[in-house]
C-alpha cells in the first residue's frame, strides 16, 4: 500500500478509536448543558470511570461489569456536582474543577494496585472481515461502545425533540423563569441531567481502559473531558453533531500517530495539539460578541 | 460567565454601605464572617477526609501529625513549605486578577511553561553577561511571554466573545505541546540524554538563597506581587475600575470604562505573574527548561485563588497551606504507605467544601448589619 493510503487507514482507525471517549463525554456534557449547567468535572468522571471500569473488570472477570461500574462511578461524581451546584451562589465552573480534582484524586488513589495487572478487555466487532489487508482489518475492529454511543446520540436527539422529558430539560435550560412559572422542579431536573451526563462520561472513561489504549495508568486521559466542553459548543448542543464532532476530533488526535506509521516523526508533539488548536480555531470562526449561538441553552453561564 | 459571577460581586458591593449609625460592630462581624466561613469549610473538609482515612484503616491523627511535621513542624520543613508556596503565589494571581473582572481563567499552566521556556532560552543565550542583568532579562522575557499567552485569552474573550475558561484551557494544552516540541526538538541540549532539557543557563546565573535561609528569592517576589496587587485592587482607581467591570458590566460601560481593554490588561498581568513563576522555577530550581516545569503549578493556582475567594492577600495563607500539604506528601507516603494521590484527594475535599461554603455567606443574621431600634 502506498504511504497516503496507509496514513488514511491509520487516520480512520484512529478516528474510530479515539473518538469514542469524546463521543460519550460530549453527549454527557451536552445533556448537562441543555439543562443549564456546565460540568467541567466530566474530566474527573472520565478518569474515575476508566479506573473503576478497569478495576471491576479485573476483579469480576467481565469487561461489561466494568462498564457498568464506570457508569455508576461517573454518575456518583455527577450527583455530587449537581447537588452542590444546587446551593445558592455556588459557581458551577469552579465546582467542576473541584469535582475534576476530586475524581482524578480518588481514581489515582484507588487505582495504584491496578496499574500492573491486565484486566479482561471489551470485545470488538470485526467490520474489516472482507479485507485481506491486516491494516484494514485491525483498523475496522470497532468497539461495541462506539455503536452504543451513536445510539445514545440518536436517542438524545429524538428525545429532545419529541418527548416530554426532553422538553422539560430544554425549558429548564433555556429559562428558569419559564420553568418556575410552569412549576417544574428546576434543581431536580439539573441534578438528574448532570448525574446522567457524568455517568456517560464515566462510560467514555471505561472505553479508555477497557478498549483503547486498553490499560489503566495515570496518564490515560489527555483532557478529553475538558475538550468535550468546547466540542459541545462546536456541535451547537446537538447530540448528533456531537457524534460528528467527536469523529473529527478523533481524526485530529490520530494525525500524529498515523503520520508516525509512515516515518514522519517530526513535530509529533505539535500534532498532539491538533484537536485543541482545531477547537480554538472553530470557536474563533464561529463565535462573535453579542451573537447568540443557535441551540445554546439560555441559562448557561458559558457564552454570556 | 460575567453575569454568573456578577450577582455575587454585586451582593458584596451592596452589603457594605447599609450601615446604620449605631452599628459600630458590623465591620468586625463582617470580617469575622469572612474568616470563620473558610475555617469552618476547612474543618468540614478535614472531617470528611478523616472519615475517608478511617475507612481505609489509617489513623487521621497520625496523618495530621505527619502533615504538621512535614509541613510546619520544624524550620527545615517550613522552609520547604515556603519554597513550594512561592510559585503558587504567582499562579494564584493568574486566576485572581482576571477574576476581579468576573473572568474564570484556568490556563495558567500554559503561561508557566512558556514563560519558563522563554526565560531559559534567554538565560542560556546571554549566560556570559553580568548575572544580575541576565536574571533581569530572564524575568522580563518570562513575564512578557506569560502576559502574551493569557493576554491572548483576554483578547479572545473581550473582542471575539469566546469563553475565557475554555479558551485559556485550550491555549494551555497548545502551550504544553509547543513546549514539548521545542524542548525535545529544536531547543534541546544535545547533552541532556535522559531528560530532554534546554541548554543550561549556567551556575553563575542561578538565583541563590535568601540570606540565612534555604529559600529562593521567588518567595519574596510572590509575596510582593500578592500584596502589591491587593493594594492595586483595593486602593487605586485602576483596581476599582476592574471591580466595577466585574460587578456590573453595564454600569462600567455607562461610566465610560474601557471594559474590553481592562479585561486584556488584567489577563496579561495575571499571565505575567504565571510566566514569572515559570522563570523562577528555571532560575532557582532547575537551571534549564524541562518537563519538571509542567508540575501543575498553574492548576494548583486555580485552587488557591478560589480558596482565597480571589483575594490576592488571602492567596498568601492558602498558598502556604497547599505548599505545606504538598511538602508533607513525601513523608505521608513513606510513613503511612499511602499513595501520592492522597494529597490530591485531600485537595479535592478542601476544594469542594470551600466552594460549597460560598452559599453560607449572608445566611446568618448575626453577621448582618443591625438597625438601631
Amino acid at each position: 500500500m502506498d504511504n497516503v493510503g496507509m496514513v488514511l487507514v491509520a487516520l480512520i482507525a484512529g478516528a474510530l478509536r479515539v473518538s469514542t471517549p469524546f463521543l460519550f463525554v460530549s453527549l454527557g456534557e451536552c445533556l448537562t448543558e441543555k439543562s443549564g449547567r456546565i460540568n467541567l468535572g466530566n474530566e474527573g468522571a472520565l478518569v474515575l470511570g476508566a479506573m473503576t471500569g478497569y478495576a471491576a473488570s479485573y476483579e469480576t472477570g467481565s469487561a461489561w461489569i466494568g462498564v457498568l461500574a464506570a457508569l455508576v462511578a461517573g454518575g456518583g461524581l455527577g450527583l455530587l456536582h449537581g447537588l452542590v451546584c444546587s446551593l445558592a451562589r455556588v459557581n458551577d465552573v469552579a465546582m467542576g474543577i473541584a469535582v475534576m480534582l476530586a475524581g482524578t484524586g480518588i481514581a489515582f488513589f484507588f487505582g495504584k494496585p491496578y496499574i500492573q495487572p491486565s484486566a479482561p478487555q471489551l470485545p470488538v466487532i470485526p467490520l474489516g472481515f472482507w479485507s485481506d489487508a491486516p491494516q484494514i482489518r485491525s483498523a475496522l475492529d470497532v468497539s461495541p461502545l462506539f455503536f452504543i454511543g451513536l445510539l445514545v446520540a440518536f436517542v438524545m436527539t429524538w428525545a429532545f425533540k419529541n418527548t416530554r422529558t426532553g422538553l422539560v430539560v430544554r425549558i429548564v435550560g433555556d429559562s428558569s423563569d419559564a420553568a418556575k412559572a410552569m412549576g417544574l422542579p428546576i434543581d431536580r431536573v439539573r441534578v438528574i441531567a448532570t448525574t446522567i451526563g457524568s455517568a456517560l462520561a464515566g462510560v467514555g472513561g471505561s472505553f479508555l481502559s477497557l478498549s483503547y489504549p486498553g490499560s489503566w495508568n495515570e496518564g490515560l486521559s489527555s483532557g478529553q473531558g475538558l475538550v468535550a466542553v468546547a466540542l459541545v459548543v462546536f456541535a451547537r448542543w446537538n447530540p448528533l453533531a456531537c457524534a460528528a464532532a467527536a469523529l473529527l476530533f478523533g481524526a485530529a488526535g490520530a494525525l500524529g500517530p498515523s503520520l508516525q506509521t509512515v516515518g514522519i516523526t517530526q513535530g509529533y508533539y505539535l500534532f498532539y495539539a491538533a484537536p485543541y488548536a482545531l477547537t480554538l480555531l472553530i470557536m474563533i470562526l464561529t463565535v462573535a460578541p453579542g451573537r447568540v449561538l443557535r441551540g445554546m441553552p439560555g441559562e448557561l453561564s458559558l457564552t454570556r | 460567565m460575567t453575569i454568573a459571577m456578577s450577582s455575587e460581586a454585586a451582593s458584596k458591593a451592596t452589603a457594605q454601605p447599609k450601615q446604620p449609625a449605631g452599628d459600630w460592630g458590623y465591620p468586625f462581624r463582617r470580617l469575622l464572617e469572612q474568616l470563620l466561613v473558610p475555617v469552618a469549610a476547612l474543618l468540614i473538609a478535614a472531617t470528611g477526609f478523616a472519615i475517608f482515612l478511617v475507612f481505609l484503616g489509617t489513623s487521621p491523627l497520625d496523618f495530621a501529625s505527619l502533615v504538621w511535621r512535614g509541613a510546619f513542624g520544624s524550620w527545615f520543613s517550613f522552609q520547604n513549605t515556603l519554597q513550594r508556596a512561592a510559585p503558587l503565589l504567582l499562579t494564584a494571581l493568574c486566576v485572581a486578577l482576571p477574576a476581579q473582572l468576573g473572568l474564570v481563567v484556568i490556563g495558567g499552566e500554559g503561561a508557566v511553561v512558556l514563560g519558563g521556556l522563554a526565560a531559559a532560552v534567554i538565560g542560556a543565550s546571554l549566560s556570559a553577561l553580568f548575572p544580575p542583568l541576565v536574571i533581569l532579562a530572564m524575568a522580563v522575557s518570562g513575564a512578557l511571554v506569560g502576559a502574551f499567552w493569557i493576554g491572548l485569552t483576554g483578547w479572545l474573550r473581550a473582542y471575539r466573545g469566546i469563553n475565557e475558561t475554555i479558551a485559556s484551557l485550550l491555549l494551555a494544552y497548545i502551550a504544553l505541546a509547543v513546549f514539548n516540541h521545542l524542548v525535545e526538538g529544536p531547543l534541546r541540549d544535545p547533552a541532556s540524554l535522559n531528560k530532554p532539557s534546554t541548554l543550561p543557563i549556567g551556575e553563575a546565573n542561578m538565583l541563590g538563597s535568601l540570606p540565612g535561609m534555604n529559600i529562593h528569592p521567588g518567595l519574596v517576589l510572590g509575596l510582593v506581587a500578592c500584596i502589591g496587587f491587593w493594594i492595586v485592587i483595593q486602593r487605586t482607581s485602576f483596581g476599582f475600575a476592574w471591580r466595577v467591570t466585574g460587578g456590573n458590566l453595564r454600569t462600567a460601560l455607562l461610566q465610560g470604562l474601557p471594559a474590553n481593554r481592562l479585561i486584556v490588561i488584567a489577563c496579561a498581568l495575571g499571565g505575567a505573574c504565571a510566566g514569572l513563576a515559570g522563570m523562577i522555577e528555571v532560575a532557582a530550581v532547575h537551571g534549564s527548561a524541562n518537563a519538571s516545569l509542567a508540575a501543575g503549578y498553574g492548576y494548583a493556582g486555580i485552587l488557591i485563588a478560589f480558596l482565597a475567594r480571589q483575594s490576592p492577600l488571602g492567596a498568601i495563607p492558602m498558598a502556604i497551606l497547599l505548599g505545606g500539604i504538598s511538602a508533607a506528601g513525601g513523608l505521608v507516603q513513606r510513613r503511612l504507605g499511602l499513595p501520592d494521590a492522597t494529597v490530591l484527594v485531600l485537595q479535592g475535599f478542601i476544594f469542594v467544601s470551600i466552594l460549597a461554603s460560598e452559599t453560607i455567606y449572608g445566611r446568618f443574621r448575626w453577621f448582618q448589619p443591625r438597625g438601631t431600634a
